[in-house]
């Protein structure tokens, strides 16, 4: 929907959003009459639907929570603030006395940045920033109603600015055959130049007026001259079918059935979404057989934007979850028929944070629906369901699950104990910091339950609630049919294997009664059996700002500690042993980029004491630990560190994101000074931010470490392999991403984007003069290696970390070159903090800049711009709403799928498209030309020596259905193959140049030639008349063109060899008919019996054997030695897979070994140097850890 | 906002619901087509695949190829040039002075020796050089249906006829440029007997024609048993001809559209330099041979001129094998090309057994 595009502009907003939004969806508007705002609107929709200027929300605290996966493809929550000094709740707001002034700046497409200010009637001026700023695109959450500003609507929102034109996307291959159909035009031109030249002077050898020309009806001839003019037309007329007009047609119609094998692949399918591959653009399949570089979205696209616990550290012990990482590798197939399983079994009771997928919508479904009904009558929704339109945030079992590591369980049973329970214990703070430090709301089972059904009966989101409701359909089928399944499923793997982890950990937990018993402190265990209990009993909800603290909260949970309520002022977390623990909370420091932390400030309930809890970035944390007393730090703290720094490099080694966690006693004295310096800073106008982000830092030191936490942001399936055949492939991937660096470096790691021995460069400044001189020395140290075939340095691999904002200036016209030099040269690129007008403007610039075919990857609105700048744009439909598919050419449901779809599909889209089109080319050429040589025997007068009729079938029918069959499903290499050795693929893209084009000419001309003069001399000086000489030639074309086309098809299927058959079948059958029947009609012509009469002579015949074998016998023999003496990679291919299974895998091996080595792409990764120690400027990191990318511009 | 509009279109597309309460699965069907993976022969040129088949060429065109040759030698031919550009040519005065309009005939003889005896049928030709029968215009100058028999044909020539349709408003019966100028030599052969005689050798006009083309395609108008003469009332003869088409042969069965030297005319010659079959002497018992060797004349009513085209003009006799006329040409190329192909074949071998190991699956490393 376009506000833009309603007549009224902005200011008929309401009576637009009733057209476009009925239902449910109540809109107020205000105009207050000519001003600069366009007008407020009230909503309580979910979707905001213009730039809104947040002025009141349901919300006491004027807060609203907004999720902006449509414009970022974070799936986090994001908090929005009313404008301060405004302060009345939504439900007192009265738009009509809304009379304030609202001076904002103008439209633009940042969407990170607002600048504005509200002057109310009393002069005073607020200033208002991005966080007061609902953004067009974003989805209101957990606030029933806000209030809000319109300050840009339609184009003018930031998301509409960010949206670029689509562009027209011809294929590569398309424009090279457009180059070629020129050449054809030239060739013409040229042949009928020859014509009109030869009627000339055959006119003007002419000594009298024989009697074979005929007069015009007055009587006169024309002059040679003339008649020479007329000819150079006659003869385009004759020849036109030298320029392929009928290839266009082909062409769509192989694209066609080509979009049809993609879309009917079912390694493309995916079952959890019940979604095929999605091909929106039909004319560029064979692009996908072309790409050079990979621009990849990160979140959503590698990563399944999932933020799961995996192991922590508490004051210099690694407790590493071994469970935990059982439980990730087996929930890794959800599996429905699971929780049918389980559902048959006597209900027990469940450790807390351990529950199967879908346990608790299944409790709600029963207590809703009566205790006597059978679980399954009324069928929960399945998880397909639930992330189907992903309404209920963060509520995978996956991330909410979390099973306790046993020796830090003991740990927390021994402090609340033993140590009294009132203790300043690190193990309690380091879990009091886990709930509460973070900005996690929490809410219950039964509101999100409410919220889902609303939005389901929801007029604008029928979409959901009728897949919703389909989906459950489905489920209910499918438990049906798993019915008659279940008793063989009771003891098979998918069963036993879930309910493993939980009989074992009933075990446990019994051994530890035991345990316990013996050793006389049953009450511990007595306490965490009714802890484990009470959080048992009631469900609740965390939605965070970001996954990962939502990750940590439920780590938290798993261990007893539950965050049961967030208050402005307060914060409500239960305790293991079940009592409730109110704290006061004196201030939150937000989280913000350069600090890397974020603080809360809270009050001890029961020792009164004030404590700072902070969570942040290891680096800048580790920095503040020490303190002027730092003397005074016992060992225990210092090995505290030092272990946990140890253990926190092991982590990012593992690819986890990392946090520490730190507590400091603040002392009334220090509070009071320091909340005058923080409130100072929040009433600041100018700098505010600055301001106030200086009085945390003020705050934030001497700090004491607690521990660190590792969170996994799991890659989706087969993202490294994926990565590792495109990049063998000989594709350059660049990862472009909107997160930090720091993350997005770890995951490159992870996804093995950036290997361990690659060379990685920085690329990080704060100006531009720096930002050109570290271009300019790392690019003078990267030439002193040898490029590789393709440009890019090969030993070793150089990779390069980019910023947004030395990007944005790398960009500029005049760093420009430099910057694309030096990308050329990177394996990979991995960019950190770039807008979607920067993607696009990356993809743009390598696209124009290096010539290189591009492919953008992405899942969410952020990518849009990038997905259609590039030469191929893929959308990943996924979580993130339906805008990259949109913009997108090609829709897969998983990254892993762009291996198939690239490598194999385009591979042979390419292959068989470039062939087919050379053939074309070929095949008109050479049948032309038969019409030319003749020219030269009949005075240059354009008679057609083959029926006008039978040229027009000759192409028409039998000689188009075996290309267009070949180019649909001839198979130069198997999927398995091309899928084995990614290496093939870059072979695959020279197939279509303009040597094989001219190459197919010259050798159409040579076909032409022998096909015209061999039965030209065996019928010189014979009574044979025009159609029958013609009748020989056309049967020899026919065969000719058809084997050579059998020479070119690699594969050979039922459909061929009935193609081909078919051809000929038709060939002579209709041209028999033809002749028979064709007494008098046609009539200047004379085809009357010809075809007859010829195939009762047997000079027919061995003319037709001889010109076929000469006409063929050069290619045949070419492709022969060719493949005999310097066999093409993709035929040693072919070859192989004429190998059994084993040995073919031995030689697959053998020969990816030869090929790497020959391509010099290096030695064993272990084996690889690092270069960084040497390295020649101080731009070079070490190859690893990945926690060393700072930025280190100098 | 956008999200949502788009998901309710997104979901329209999706939900393809096959039944009443359930739901087909979009999954793809797992068939070999669909899955491309039909089974497939997939053969792979190389020297030791294709050998047998350049020695199997090799092998089946040389002996062709010698049969052919060895026919075309067997033929016997003689051809006899009587343009009359030579002015010591006989013909000479007939081609000098003759044109389209000359009333009076003009008739010269040339006596030539055959060498050899004509065992079988002998086929006469007239040979024309030079001469565009192909040309475009001149292909199409002609009314097929009219020389069909179609009576409306006959009264109003087709218009691809022009300037030859109509001639003092009457129309033209045959139209056309083809018909307007066509071959009106007249040939015939005398044997010279040693002993001073001269014997005419008969010359059987029918049969020179396609069976279909005097059966099927040309017809007189009014059927087989019209008076000819009062169905081509109201018609024109063609300007260059000197009698009207109803009296071309006196033989009914030969005469008017179905005459079969017409017939032959009317079938266009591919190539500028052509014959066309003009009479057969009939083999008449096997003891004599058809023609024997020794001297003969040529006498020509000369009527065709050749000048405005440099045009030549020959009669050719000749006997008649299974694959045509004589022709040396397509013999000769079985025999190069089997050779070239046998030659390639052992190159081919050769390389074989130097590099063909190359691609089998010796060459796994180990």
């Amino acid at each position: 929907m376009d506000l833009s595009d309603t007549p009224g502009g902005p200011h008929c907003l309401d009576q637009y959003l009733d057209q476009a939004l009925p239902g449910t969806r109540t809109w107020t508007r205000h105009c207050p009459g000519p001003g600069p705002g366009p007008g407020t609107a009230r909503t309580n929709i979910e979707v905001v639907p213009a730039d809104l200027l947040l002025l009141a929300s349901s919300d006491p605290q004027g807060v609203c929570l907004l999720e902006t996966a449509n414009l970022d493809g974070e799936t986090t929550l994001k908090q929005r603030r009313a404008v301060a000094g405004l302060g009345r709740p939504a439900t007192e707001f009265d738009p009509e006395n809304f009379n304030c002034l609202v001076v904002c700046e103008r439209p633009n497409d940042n969407l990170n940045h607002f600048k504005c200010y509200v002057e109310r009637p009393d002069k005073v001026r607020v200033g208002v920033g991005i966080e007061s700023l609902l953004l067009r695109g974003c989805t209101v959450r957990n606030t029933d109603q806000v209030l809000g500003f319109v300050v840009y609507a339609g184009r003018e929102s930031k998301s509409m600015l960010n949206i670029n034109r689509p562009r027209y996307k011809r294929s590569k291959l398309e424009r090279a055959l457009n180059r070629d159909v020129l050449c054809c035009v030239a060739l013409l031109f040229s042949m009928c130049l020859v014509g009109a030249v030869g009627h000339f002077m055959w006119r003007r050898s002419l000594p009298g007026t024989p009697p074979y020309l005929v007069p015009d009806p007055q009587g006169s001839l024309d002059a040679p001259s003339l008649s020479a003019f007329y000819m150079f037309f006659t003869m385009i007329i004759l020849l036109q079918i030298l320029i392929p007009i009928s290839l266009y047609v082909s062409i769509e119609l192989v694209k066609m059935a080509q979009v049809f094998f993609i879309t009917n692949d079912v390694d493309l399918y995916d079952a959890e979404w019940d979604r095929r591959v999605q091909c929106r653009a039909l004319n560029i399949t064979e692009d996908l057989g072309q790409i050079q570089y990979v621009f990849s979205d990160k979140t959503g696209t590698l990563t399944e934007n999932k933020m799961v616990f995996s192991r922590c550290s508490v004051m210099g012990t690694e407790y590493p979850h071994k469970e935990n990482a059982v439980r990730l590798a087996v929930v890794d197939e959800p599996d429905p028929d699971q929780e049918v399983v389980f559902d048959q079994r006597p209900r027990r009771r469940r450790p807390p944070g351990w529950t199967l997928a879908g346990g608790e919508e299944e409790e709600e479904e029963e207590s809703g629906s009566g205790a006597g009904q059978r679980p399954h009558a009324a069928p929960p929704r399945s998880k397909a369901a639930r992330s189907a339109h992903g309404d209920v945030a963060f509520s995978s079992p996956l991330e909410k699950e979390v099973v306790p590591d046993k020796a830090l369980l003991q740990q927390i049973v021994k402090i609340d104990f033993s140590g009294g329970g009132r203790e300043v214990d690190p193990y309690l703070d380091f879990f009091l910091a886990l709930a509460i430090c973070n900005t996690v709301v929490v809410s219950t089972a039964t509101a999100q339950r409410e919220r889902l059904s609303q939005l389901s009966s929801g007029s604008v989101s029928t979409g959901p609630s009728y897949a919703l409701s389909s989906l459950a359909q489905k489920v209910g089928s499918l438990r049906r049919s798993l019915a008659s399944w279940k008793p063989l499923t009771r003891g098979a793997s998918p069963d036993s294997q879930v309910l493993a982890p939980e009989e074992e950990e009933e075990e446990e937990v019994d051994e530890e009664e035991e345990r316990g018993r013996a050793s006389g402190r049953s009450g511990d265990m007595d306490a965490l059996r009714s802890c484990r209990l009470v959080v048992d009993s009631d469900e609740v909800l965390f939605e965070a700002e970001s996954p990962d603290e939502a990750a940590l909260v439920y780590a938290a949970k798993a261990y007893g500690f539950t965050l049961l309520a967030r208050g402005p002022a307060s914060v409500a977390v239960r305790l293991p042993h079940g009592e409730r623990l109110e704290l006061e909370v004196l201030d939150t420091l937000s989280f913000d980029a350069h600090r890397k932390r974020m603080s809360v400030l809270v009050r001890h309930p029961v020792t009164g004491e004030m404590v700072l809890y902070t969570k942040g970035a290891d680096y800048t944390l580790m920095e503040l630990l020490g303190s002027p007393c730092a003397e005074q730090l016992n060992d225990d703290q210092r090995s505290v560190a030092a272990n946990c720094q140890k253990h926190l490099d092991q982590y990012a080694k593992e690819g986890l994101r990392t946090l520490c966690f730190t507590r400091k006693t603040v002392s009334e004295r220090e509070y009071s000074e320091w909340s005058t310096l923080r409130q100072t800073a929040l009433a600041a106008m100018d700098n505010r931010g600055a301001q106030v982000r200086d009085s945390a830092v003020h705050l934030e030191r001497d700090l004491s470490l607690l521990g660190a936490t590792g969170i996994v942001d799991r890659l989706q399936d087969s993202v490294p392999d994926t990565i590792e055949a495109l990049r063998e492939a000989g594709i350059q991937v660049w990862v472009l991403t909107g997160d930090k660096p720091e993350t997005a470096v770890n995951i490159a790691y992870a996804c093995r984007l950036l290997d361990e021995g690659d060379m990685v460069i920085n690329m990080s400044s704060k100006d531009k003069r720096q930002c050109a001189s570290m271009l300019d020395c790392t690019l003078e140290a990267v030439r002193r290696y040898p490029p590789g075939p393709d440009g890019a340095v090969t030993d070793p691999t150089v990779a390069m970390v980019i910023d947004g904002r030395t990007l944005a200036m790398a960009l500029e016209s005049d760093l420009q070159e430099r910057f694309v030099e030096l990308a050329r040269r990177c394996r990979s690129v991995l960019c950190c903090r770039v807008t979607p007008v920067q993607k696009s403007a990356v993809v743009k610039v390598i696209r124009d800049k290096l010539k290189v075919m591009t492919l953008a990857v992405g899942d969410g609105a952020n990518d849009v711009n990038m997905i259609q700048a590039a030469d191929v744009g893929i959308g990943i439909s996924g979580q993130e709403g339906m805008q990259a598919v949109m913009a997108s050419d090609f829709a897969i449901c998983r990254f892993k799928h762009l291996r198939k779809l690239v490598l194999v599909h385009g591979h042979w889209c390419h292959s068989r498209l470039a062939h087919m089109i050379v053939y074309f080319f070929y095949k008109n050429v050479a049948y032309v030309n038969l019409l030319f040589w003749y020219q030269f025997y009949c005075g240059f007068s354009g008679t057609t020596v083959i029926d006008i009729w039978l040229v027009i079938f000759f192409n028409l029918f039998y000689t188009s259905v075996p290309p267009i069959m070949f180019g649909i499903m001839d198979r130069d290499v198997s999927a398995e193959t091309l899928m084995g050795l990614p290496e093939l693929y870059r072979l695959g893209q020279g197939e279509y140049k303009s040597s094989i084009f001219w190459v197919a000419i010259l050798d159409a001309f040579y076909q032409s030639l022998v096909c015209f003069f061999i039965p030209y001399l065996t019928y010189r000086g014979s009574d044979v008349d025009v159609f029958t000489f013609g009748t020989p030639l056309n049967t020899v074309s026919l065969f000719t063109v058809l084997l050579h086309l059998s020479i070119e098809i690699k594969a050979w299927t039922a459909v061929h060899w009935g193609v081909m058959m078919g051809s000929v079948g038709v060939f002579f059958v209709s041209i028999l008919a033809y002749n028979a029947l064709c007494v008098t009609c046609n009539p200047p012509a004379n085809p009357y019996w010809t075809l007859q009469a010829q195939m009762g002579d047997p000079v027919f015949y061995l003319v037709c054997l001889l010109t076929t074998v000469v006409a063929l016998l050069p290619r045949y023999t070419f492709h022969v030695l060719r493949n005999t003496l310097r066999p093409s990679p993709l035929l040693l291919a072919r070859n192989l897979e004429r190998l059994a299974p084993a040995a073919r895998r031995r030689w697959t091996q053998g020969w990816r070994g030869g090929t790497r080595g020959a391509a010099a792409e290096g030695t064993p990764r272990e084996e690889r140097t690092a270069p960084g120690e040497e390295g020649p400027s101080p731009t070079w990191t070490p190859p690893r850890p990945p926690r060393d990318t700072t930025t280190n511009a100098t | 906002m956008m999200a949502s509009s788009y998901n309710a279109k997104e979901e329209d597309g999706h939900i393809t619901v096959s039944g009443p309460g359930t739901l087909k699965s979009k999954k793809p069907d797992n068939t070999a087509f669909k899955q491309q993976r039909l089974p497939a022969w997939q053969p792979i040129l190389t020297a030791g695949t294709v050998l047998p088949a350049f020695f199997v060429i090799g092998l089946l065109f040389i002996p062709i190829g010698i049969g052919l040759y060895v026919t075309s030698n067997n033929i016997k031919e003689f051809e006899i040039d009587y343009t009359g550009t030579d002015p010591s040519s006989p013909c000479y005065n007939c081609s000098v002075n003759f044109s389209w309009n000359s009333s009076r005939p003009c008739s010269c003889s040339l006596p030539f020796t055959l060498e050899q005896p004509f065992e079988s049928n002998v086929f006469v030709y007239y040979g024309l050089s030079n001469f565009y029968q192909n040309h475009r215009r001149y292909v199409k100058s002609r009314d097929d249906s009219q020389l069909n028999g179609n009576v409306d044909s006959l009264k109003s020539p087709s218009k691809e006829c022009e300037p030859y349709a109509h001639s003092d408003n009457k129309p033209i019966a045959p139209c056309g440029a083809i018909a307007n100028s066509m071959f009106n030599d007249t040939l015939e052969l005398f044997f010279m007997d040693p002993n001073g005689t001269r014997i005419q050798i008969p010359l059987t006009k029918r049969g020179i024609a396609w069976w279909t083309d005097k059966h099927v395609k040309f017809r007189n108008p009014g059927g087989d048993s019209a008076n000819l003469t009062s169905v081509f009332q109201g018609t024109s003869k063609p300007v260059n001809w000197h009698r009207p088409v109803s009296e071309l042969d006196s033989d009914p069965e030969n005469n008017g559209f179905v005459n079969e030297d017409f017939i032959v005319w009317m079938r266009t010659a591919a190539l500028p330099t052509f014959r066309k079959l003009y009479r057969i002497v009939q083999k008449k018992s096997h003891l004599v041979p058809t023609l024997p060797s020794g001297n003969y004349t040529l006498e020509v009513v000369y009527n065709y001129p050749v000048r405005s085209f440099d045009g030549r003009k020959r009669m050719i006799l000749s006997t008649i094998s299974w694959m045509g006329g004589k022709n040396p040409f397509l013999g000769l190329a079985y025999i190069t090309v089997g050779a070239v192909c046998f030659f390639l074949g052992v190159v081919l071998l050769v390389i074989h057994h130097k590099y063909g190991s190359r691609n089998n699956s010796a060459d796994i490393p180990n």
